[in-house]
């Protein structure tokens, strides 16, 4: 396979606005009253203040705009998609369909302070609370982050090798170069106050009453665990993979020459994460990548520039198949047979035709599954669950009043960067307020 | 189509566009470069006596931005022509003598002695030029030694160098007035008195364009130190066009030729300076930010307009609105208008209501029946057009006169009749 692909990879999608094509752009923004971006921003930055202080030639006030409200501002720079959040809100859509590039000018005003290396915060003064934090994710680096700035020492606990939850294993690599993943955490970590723990999983190294008996307050943010399951005959066939699995190899890769493209692959599934594995299997070099959904475009949760960007990668999406069973010869996947769906007046079902696309690897990226690791010993779950998730209220408590929770492992959970960063913040802010009440 | 041929003083030019005394005429190359972009005249830029002046040797000019880097103001240290005064001559005699059809006014500054000017306008008119022009405006460097705006400032001495040009030339002579004055019509009826058959204005503003923050030093910064310099370009042209139709419209200068100078970027500029009163227009900003080719757009637009409105001559355009300036306690107070929004255009951006609620007088909704909607409050509106100075959407939001009924705002029925600050009873020494 040719290796310009491989360097693609490892290629910025966007690349960095230059501070010329910043004082430009940021030009643009009309710094509208109430404005839709910031309500449509998940963490509620003030993106008219920041592109502001950009277009005033002040982008250490600008990261710290951002930062004050999302210290993860410069991973969301890269993944948020921007299209269905406050670009989609921009009042420039309505004047002329063409939005200010809100998330390439947070990149740039968070990429110039870290490379400072400075945050732009000081810490309060140590309070002597102790609170643990489980998984280095999204949610949980916010989180830590939060009680770290208030004067609080926080304990993070990790699952996996690396820190960075999904944002290390689990998004394309051309929206993470340099090792982004690692460098933000450092950053993050750089406040003081912050242990991180690696290789220390929640329910198999430790449990919850541990937490609960050695810290004043507990947080969540574990993420889900486990990929959903397609649930028919021919899944545990060679070959048919997770997606999820798919991608944290790739990333772990230091060398994609190893890592075996396939020949033919079908993606199943119509998110994010289909997309980041259909487009990086074109990348590794698989001929032929097949993404199969089985509703309308319409439904699928891949925002336009995601479809448009796995469409020029080589990738053909094909809606309305619904996966049946996986076929294959010798314990190995030699394609997928799929029943044709369609929706007419409002009733989705089969339409009996079916048909069986020949391939040598299925990737499933049809969601993932929380895996109740706060379960108690007689296999009940230590916190209220709803919808098979952690139930939590406003301020991200659980039932237990000692613990919070928050990003994918929680009801409600919108599989996003941001929206976990969010979560990781106002529990924060709420541990903070139950911790000092006195 | 129309006929953009100008006569100003007698001189004739095929279009009313000159290039103002500045860089772009200090050389027969630029001049020529000019004339072949289809300027329709020049004015020279302003000779001395020898020994030719020297300029600094760093940055003359410092730039003020809007949006994007667009050049809205632009400062200037630099002085008059610092070339010997016979290679100038002998460039003028040449531009003449090759572009007969072409306006070639010379801009002159020499110390106040009567001998001095005498000298000068001999060897000018030695070199065919159809005119002179006299700096009294420049606010920098040239003022420390007694000429250009120091002389503009004193009415006297603009008389008393007027009444010597006219007396020692046959030539058109044009008085380019300093707008830095309390007030402008003092400078030009002391012109008037001398004699001079026009005045040009404005010039240059005194400014301090900006300090480096890092250096402390004023901008454009001559090795740690700055100087105020002039300020010119499209941001001055309010003041400009206020200070034309100042002159316009004063009894005792009304009827003198204008030449109309200050930040003319586009033919609608050049339209409003005219239609104030100036004869024609000189340009010197947008010709240094652009190259001499907005020549194009500039004749063009004009023509264009003129075309779309009947107008068949330049002259036909001069003082149209100048019968409009007023003293503001002539305006009519009966007069009642509000803002409309058009929501069909309005993108929701909600900074008419922002600068409303917050500055003004609170006339824009934000919201209607919970919904993000930006709608004009009558009850309220003063029609003070604020809105409409803030909104990005052209034609977005209108001021719509109020023709009959009331004005919901105050209650008073509106009425037809015009009536001013004059006989209003709120005014003291009002008039019954």
């Amino acid at each position: 396979m040719a290796s310009s692909s491989y360097e693609q990879l490892q290629q910025d999608l966007h690349p960095p606005l230059t501070r010329h094509e910043a004082s430009v752009e940021s030009d643009r923004c009309y710094f509208c009253h109430d404005a839709p971006c910031v309500t449509a921003c998940p963490t509620g930055i003030d993106i008219p203040l920041f592109i502001r202080q950009i277009s005033t030639d002040n982008p250490t006030g600008s990261a710290r705009t951002i930062f004050n409200e999302n210290i993860l501002g410069g991973m969301c720079a890269r993944v948020c998609p921007t299209e269905t959040l406050c670009e989609q809100a921009c009042v420039r859509n309505t004047a002329e369909d063409n939005p200010v590039r809100i998330g390439e000018l947070q990149r740039y005003a968070t990429d110039h302070q870290m490379e400072t290396g400075e945050q732009p915060f000081k810490r309060a003064s140590i309070t002597g609370c102790r609170v643990a934090v489980v998984g280095a994710g999204p949610a949980g680096l916010a989180c830590a982050h939060r009680l770290a700035l208030l004067g609080h020492e926080v304990d993070i606990f990790d699952a996996n090798g690396k820190p960075g939850g999904l944002n290390e294993y689990g998004i394309a690599a051309y929206k993470s170069v340099d090792e982004f993943a690692q460098q933000e955490v450092a950053y993050i970590l750089s406040i003081g106050g912050i242990t991180l723990r690696q290789d220390e999983a929640l329910g198999e190294d430790f449990i919850l009453d541990d937490l609960k008996r050695d810290y004043q307050a507990v947080f969540l943010g574990m993420g889900l665990g486990a990929v959903n399951d397609l649930g028919i005959e021919g899944e545990e066939l060679a070959g048919v993979v997770d997606a999820i699995e798919f991608i944290a190899e790739l990333r772990q890769s230091q060398d994609y020459s190893q890592l075996d493209p396939g020949e033919r692959t079908i993606v199943i599934g119509g998110g994010m994460t289909a997309i980041d594995a259909a487009v990086q299997s074109r990348m590794l070099g698989c001929e032929e990548v097949t993404l199969a959904y089985r509703r309308g475009v319409e439904r699928m949760n891949a925002s336009q520039f995601e479809q448009d960007l796995a469409k020029v990668n080589g990738v053909v999406i094909r809606n309305w198949l619904q996966p049946l069973r996986v076929v294959g010869e010798n314990g190995q996947v030699t394609g997928v047979e799929f029943a044709r769906m369609s929706e007419e007046g409002g009733q989705y079902g089969p339409t009996g035709e079916t048909l069986i696309l020949p391939c040598d690897r299925v990737l499933k990226a049809i969601g993932q599954q929380f895996v109740n690791s706060v379960a108690t010993g007689d296999g009940a779950s230590a916190v209220e669950l709803e919808a098979g998730r952690i139930r939590v209220d406003a301020e991200r408590r659980t039932s237990d009043s000692q613990v919070w929770a928050g990003g994918d492992c929680i009801a409600g959970g919108e599989d996003l960067t941001v929206a976990a960063v969010q979560d990781g913040k106002l529990a924060a802010e709420s541990i903070h307020s139950t911790l000092t009440k006195g | 189509m129309a006929d953009l041929s100008s006569e100003f003083l007698g001189i004739k030019s095929p279009n009313p566009f000159w290039l103002a005394s500045a860089p772009p005429t200090d050389k027969e190359y630029n001049v020529v470069r000019a004339f072949e972009a289809g300027w329709g005249g020049v004015v020279w830029k302003t000779l001395g006596e020898d020994p030719h002046v020297v300029n600094v040797n760093g940055p003359r000019y410092g730039a003020m931005y809007s949006s994007d880097r667009t050049l809205i103001g632009l400062n200037n240290i630099e002085l008059i022509t610092d070339r010997p005064l016979q290679v100038n001559l002998d460039e003028i005699t040449r531009v003449k003598r090759d572009w007969p059809d072409r306006a070639v006014v010379v801009s002159l500054m020499v110390p106040c002695e009567e001998q001095s000017w005498k000298t000068i306008l001999k060897k000018v008119e030695d070199t065919g030029a159809d005119g002179v022009e006299l700096n009294f405006g420049c606010p920098h460097g040239m003022s420390e030694r007694g000429m250009g705006a120091a002389v503009g400032q004193v009415p006297e001495y603009i008389q008393m160098v007027a009444e010597w040009c006219k007396q020692n030339t046959q030539m058109p002579v044009i008085v380019k007035l300093t707008p830095n004055i309390t007030d402008i019509r003092g400078p030009a009826r002391a012109a008037m008195a001398g004699g001079a058959d026009a005045v040009s204005l404005i010039n240059t503003i005194n400014s301090i364009i900006s300090v480096n923050l890092d250096t402390m030093s004023p901008e454009p910064s001559i090795d740690g130190w700055g100087s105020h310099g002039g300020y010119c370009g499209p941001a001055v042209k309010p003041i400009a066009l206020n200070m034309v139709a100042e002159i316009a419209r004063d009894p005792e200068t009304a009827g003198m030729p204008i030449s109309g100078i200050g930040g003319v970027t586009t033919w609608r500029d050049a339209a409003e300076f005219m239609a104030l009163g100036a004869g024609n227009v000189q340009v010197c900003t947008a010709a240094m930010t652009y190259g001499f080719r907005i020549i194009e757009e500039l004749t063009q637009g004009l023509s264009d307009w003129m075309d779309d409105q009947g107008y068949s001559q330049v002259s036909d355009i001069v003082g149209k609105a100048t019968p409009n300036v007023k003293d503001w306690k002539n305006l009519n107070l009966n007069y009642i208008s509000k803002a409309v929004i058009d929501q069909d255009l309005c993108i929701q951006c909600g900074r008419c209501h922002v600068v409303c609620e917050d500055t003004s007088h609170q006339a824009i909704t934000a919201m209607v029946d919970g919904k993000r909607h930006f709608e004009v409050i009558d009850e309220e509106c003063v029609g003070c057009n604020l809105c409409v100075s803030v909104c990005p959407v052209v034609d977005c939001i209108s001021m719509e006169q109020v023709t009959e009924g009331m004005d919901v705002r105050t209650g008073k029925p509106i009425v037809s009749e015009y009536a001013n600050w004059t006989t209003h009873p709120n005014n003291p020494s009002a008039q019954s």
